[in-house]
């Protein structure tokens, strides 16, 4: 079979993309959350859509707003907070996040890639919080190529997790102590969590050099 | 015949500057193929002589994309990949996945489901403690606990094959319930499996609890304070045994753990030796769950109103479970199609096994061994 590569285009296409922050809710879902037919997608077909994003207010979020404007989008979706920031605000709020609000573990590190939009990845950082028994998820967009600082002096954790997104869609991690790939041998070329990146997809010319075999399938 | 008395020697009798034997770092490599590393891991030892200064973990040599997989395959499809990462626990997998996408689509699974999955979930986590035990006591020396803990983990194995066929990559839940209904006797079996359970705990704990040289190996063996674990993320047992009271069944409860009563063991000084300690309490606190669990299990429908072609509403999920070896979560991103957009499993044993660098340090190369067994790890979690 020839390379079978699923280009992003096959399910709905992410250029309408599916981040809620795109459109804000409309403000009468707010009270019930099970309201079908989200009025902003034409293409599905008849089936209850699910619940839609509503705000997230807190005391925690109203600080930060206050203090960082519009470069903070805090939403609530399915019981679970998640903050939208702009990504020059991303050591900031973390840190704040640590020091002031106890968010002592980070649970996870991870980035998905939208193609066709001008900032093509996401970041996403999962947090946890011991004392308040709370989750919170910051995401932020960056574009190709650009970097992001480091978290790994916030939480020890990150080193791994960062090393592992690095590998994955090749998102750099400025400040980083050891930023090299961690489950892709190291001279290995491509990043495979990218949407461009096929399925069937392999750097042919490492394992032709390192392994010996014509291909991998 | 020539005459050699005048040549001249060239024997260098002066003492040499350094000492012949000299006391360098020696780097050394652990694996990738070594029994005591519980797969393919390599670590990269710096000595000074016994002496560990330092380790750098190698891993990936069982990745298989499985969040690429994902991808390109359906949200049923993916269900039985789930279990080849931690095939230890697939159970436990299955159970984080198939909650996540009905929380992603907003349904949940009926009451008897819950219970059903309940039951197999901490079975599960008892031959997942049992495999541990069982190879972690090999490793530093004590054989007959290996033959003992398969033996009686046959018995959970073989329940699971009697539910859904498999023993080991078991696919025993769907999304939105359970596929199969319980096989006629299934309450029974696992009935009978806790009396049979019940002494053999004790008899593990006779072999090793007060054992002379199983204290000497684990006790202040790959020491870890809590403030440790929590800035390295580390959870489960290891987190436990260094005193911080958290699972995710009593601090978040899911499935239908609420309903039961059960206490959470903890150590306190962190070290090997308390983190079997803990181990050991899970196992008996799993089976007082399956007690009340088996005795209740309510009656109804074992699928949720759930559709035949999975396709939840665009948005995002991050849901997590207890899974034996930790915190292991699935965080979802649907883009409203019948595929996951992006599937991102943050593995327990990945995390985990970043902090052997911090217990290892300072110990001897044989206690690298212990420590590598006691944090737990399946490598085919941690390369997914």
């Amino acid at each position: 079979m020839a390379e079978e590569v699923k280009t992003p285009a096959p399910p709905t296409p992410p250029e309408g993309e599916p981040k809620p922050t795109a459109e804000k809710p409309v403000a009468a879902a707010s009270a019930a959350p099970a309201k079908p037919a989200a009025p902003a997608k034409p293409a599905a077909p008849a089936k209850p859509a699910g619940p839609v994003p509503v705000p997230w207010t807190s005391p925690m979020v109203e600080k930060y707003r206050s203090q960082y404007g519009s470069g903070l989008d805090p939403q609530t979706y399915l019981g679970q907070n998640y903050l939208t920031v702009d990504c020059s605000l991303i050591p900031d709020i973390l840190r704040l996040l640590r020091d002031e609000e106890q968010f002592d573990y980070c649970v996870d590190i991870t980035a998905a890639h939208y193609p066709k939009r001008e900032k093509q990845f996401d970041v996403i950082w999962i947090l946890y919080s011991f004392p308040r028994n709370e989750r919170v998820r910051v995401e932020t967009q960056i574009a190709d190529g650009a970097s992001i600082p480091s978290s790994v002096a916030i939480w020890p954790t990150a080193n791994w997790l960062e090393r592992e997104v690095y590998d994955m869609f090749g998102i750099k991690f400025d400040g980083h102590p050891d930023l090299k790939r961690i489950l892709l041998p190291d001279g290995w070329k491509g990043h495979p969590l990218r949407k461009d990146y096929g399925i069937l997809q392999q750097d042919k010319e490492w394992v032709q050099i390192n392994l010996g075999i014509e291909s991998g399938q | 015949m020539s005459d050699r008395t005048n040549e001249v020697s060239h024997l260098d009798l002066e003492a040499p500057e350094k000492p012949y034997l000299d006391s360098n770092e020696l780097i050394i490599n652990m694996g990738p193929q070594h029994p005591a590393t519980h797969g393919v891991l390599r670590v990269i030892l710096k000595l000074d002589g016994e002496k560990v200064l330092g380790t750098e973990c190698v891993i990936g040599y069982l990745h298989r994309g499985v969040e690429k997989i994902a991808e390109n395959r359906t949200y049923t499809m993916f269900n039985p990949y789930v279990d080849r990462m931690d095939y230890c626990a697939a159970v436990s997998n299955g159970l984080g996945y198939c909650e996540a996408v009905e929380k992603l689509m907003n349904v949940e699974a009926p009451p008897r489901a819950q219970y059903i999955r309940v039951i197999l979930t901490e079975l599960n986590r008892i031959a997942s403690h049992q495999l541990w035990l069982g190879t972690h006591a090999l490793d530093i020396g004590a054989m007959t606990p290996l033959f003992y803990t398969f033996r009686d983990r046959e018995e959970i194995l073989k329940i699971f094959e009697k539910y859904c066929g498999a023993r080991l990559t078991t696919h025993a839940f769907r999304i939105g319930g359970c596929q199969y209904e319980t096989y006629a006797g299934f309450e029974e079996d696992v009935k009978n499996f806790l009396t049979f359970f019940a002494p053999k705990i004790d008899e593990y704990e006779a072999l090793l609890t007060t054992n002379r040289i199983w204290l000497e190996r684990t006790k202040n063996v790959g020491v870890i304070s809590g403030a440790d674990c929590i800035a390295l993320g580390v959870t489960g047992p290891v987190l436990r045994a260094s005193g911080v009271k958290w699972d995710l069944r009593k601090a978040q409860p899911y499935a239908a753990y609420s309903k039961f009563d059960f206490e959470i063991p903890v150590g306190t000084n962190g070290d090997t030796y308390d983190r079997y300690l803990v181990r050991m309490q899970e196992m008996r606190q799993s089976m007082r769950i399956i007690e009340q669990a088996v005795g209740g299990i309510p009656e109804g429908p074992i699928m949720g109103k759930v559709p035949k072609v999975i396709k939840p509403p665009v948005g995002e999920i991050y849901h997590s479970i207890e899974a034996p070896k930790g915190e292991l979560g699935y965080f979802i991103v649907s883009d409203g199609s019948t595929q996951p957009y992006r599937l991102r499993v943050r593995p327990p044993s990945f995390v985990n096994l970043q902090a052997l660098d911090v217990m290892v340090r300072g110990l001897l190369v044989a206690d690298v061994v212990a420590v590598i067994g006691t944090i737990d790890i399946v490598l085919g979690e941690v390369d997914r």
